[in-house]
């Protein structure tokens, strides 16, 4: 297990941070989130899995923009206040010069039949990507220190609240996530040794 | 239309999306109904169709869905301009909007993500923080697939949007198979349904 977090790689500079954000952010048709995992994961290795769900859940329990707070901590890890901004900057500056392009030359193109079509189609594909992240960071689980058998009520419970109910967020985030909190907790407590739960070995201090 | 603004107007502008950026859990989109009421009812500074079609066009280019709010501050600016045709003056007032409400919208979330993450870096160590990484993974996990399934579900009418679902079932069955592109699969989408297939 923690052969897989020391191959992790790092960003060598801030340049390189903007650079990657730009890059990732200018592939994010229908959101960046299933880009930023498939390039920072899986092709980069700078974060394992188990690292990138924890990362997603601070981004997603703190209020603002979900993939800015994600980039803001991905590249604060690296370079800090420095950093934070250039990750930052590369999700935004890029897409906000196309985005507002667009705006200035197809202000209404959005009404047109093909391109509503088109739009449509996107975002069929786009669902499909966001579900398969989703399944994909699911394979984590068994990492899980509250065991697989606990987690996966979990995921399941938390989807049928939104997906199905449509319970609104912040209260299923805290309903629901303090009872996990507290059962991780104990779990974590029980633990023989919580190294085998540790499964981000820190790379600052080494 | 020209509706020109006060500084205190866009004082006004930054300090409703520095709050709104507090209160956004889940997302910035998740405030938006309150961005309506505040920008086209009670300041009548966008129009309904300028404030759809910026949430429609943000969507529909590449990048974090959280420009949307950079189409309204544009659109705001402009607006008070007196429109894209009024040159040069209308057009800063455009990069003023979209530079106070991006600002706003970012800043104070970000600041306390900062120090947050600073806070739980520095105690990382502590059961607590641990549980609450480890408890909340299995949550936003499950949160991730619903995501995507209100996305499809927005097509309720099987027998019309049977293809629909079907598309997103093989998007998400290549996506977990291959390595393919992400690109080539969303590019796909798009032309079956610019071709009028779906």
């Amino acid at each position: 297990m923690s052969s897989e977090a020391q191959e992790s790689r790092h960003p060598q500079s801030k340049t390189e941070l903007f650079l990657v954000f730009t890059f990732l952010a200018l592939q994010g048709f229908g959101g960046v989130l299933t880009v930023v995992q498939r390039e920072l994961v899986e092709r980069r290795k700078w974060m394992t899995k188990v690292q990138f769900v924890e990362e997603w859940s601070v981004a997603q329990v703190m209020p603002g923009p979900n993939v800015v707070n994600l980039c803001l901590m991905i590249g604060g890890k690296y370079f800090g206040v420095a950093g934070a901004l250039a990750a930052v900057g590369g999700l935004i500056c890029g897409p906000l010069v196309l985005v507002l392009g667009l705006a200035i030359l197809f202000g209404g193109v959005a009404d047109n039949a093909v391109a509503q079509g088109a739009l449509k189609g996107m975002g069929a594909v786009a669902a499909g990507l966001v579900i398969a992240t989703g399944l994909k960071l699911g394979t984590s689980l068994p990492k899980n220190p509250m065991g697989l058998w606990t987690a996966i009520p979990f995921a399941v419970i938390s989807f049928a609240c939104v997906g199905i109910f449509r319970w609104p967020l912040p209260w299923v985030l805290l309903g629901l996530g303090s009872l996990a909190c507290l059962i991780a907790y104990r779990a974590l407590k029980q633990l023989p040794s919580r190294l085998d739960a540790k499964t981000s070995p820190d790379q600052e201090a080494s | 239309m020209s509706l020109p603004l006060s500084p205190q107007d866009w004082f006004d502008l930054f300090v409703h999306f520095a709050f709104l950026s507090l209160m956004g859990i889940g997302g910035a989109i998740t405030t938006a109904p309150e961005m309506h009421r505040y920008l086209v009812t009670e300041k009548n500074w966008l129009t309904d169709s300028s404030f759809s079609s910026s949430i429609a066009l943000a969507q529909s280019a590449p990048g974090p869905n959280v420009l949307f709010i950079a189409l309204m501050g544009w659109q705001v600016g402009i607006n008070a301009g007196g429109g894209l045709s009024a040159g040069a003056p209308a057009w800063w007032l455009g990069l003023l909007g979209v530079v106070l409400t991006m600002l706003g919208i970012m800043l104070p979330s970000s600041i306390l993500t900062y120090k947050a993450t600073k806070w739980a870096h520095v105690n990382r160590d502590l059961t607590s923080v641990q549980a609450f990484k480890s408890g909340m993974a299995p949550i936003v996990i499950g949160l991730l697939v619903s995501t995507g399934w209100l996305l499809s579900a927005a097509h309720r009418d099987f027998s019309q949007d049977w293809k629909i679902w079907l598309v997103t079932a093989v998007a998400a069955g290549v996506m977990l198979r291959t390595s393919i592109h992400m690109m080539w699969l969303i590019a796909a989408g798009g032309i079956l349904g610019a071709a009028g297939l779906l």
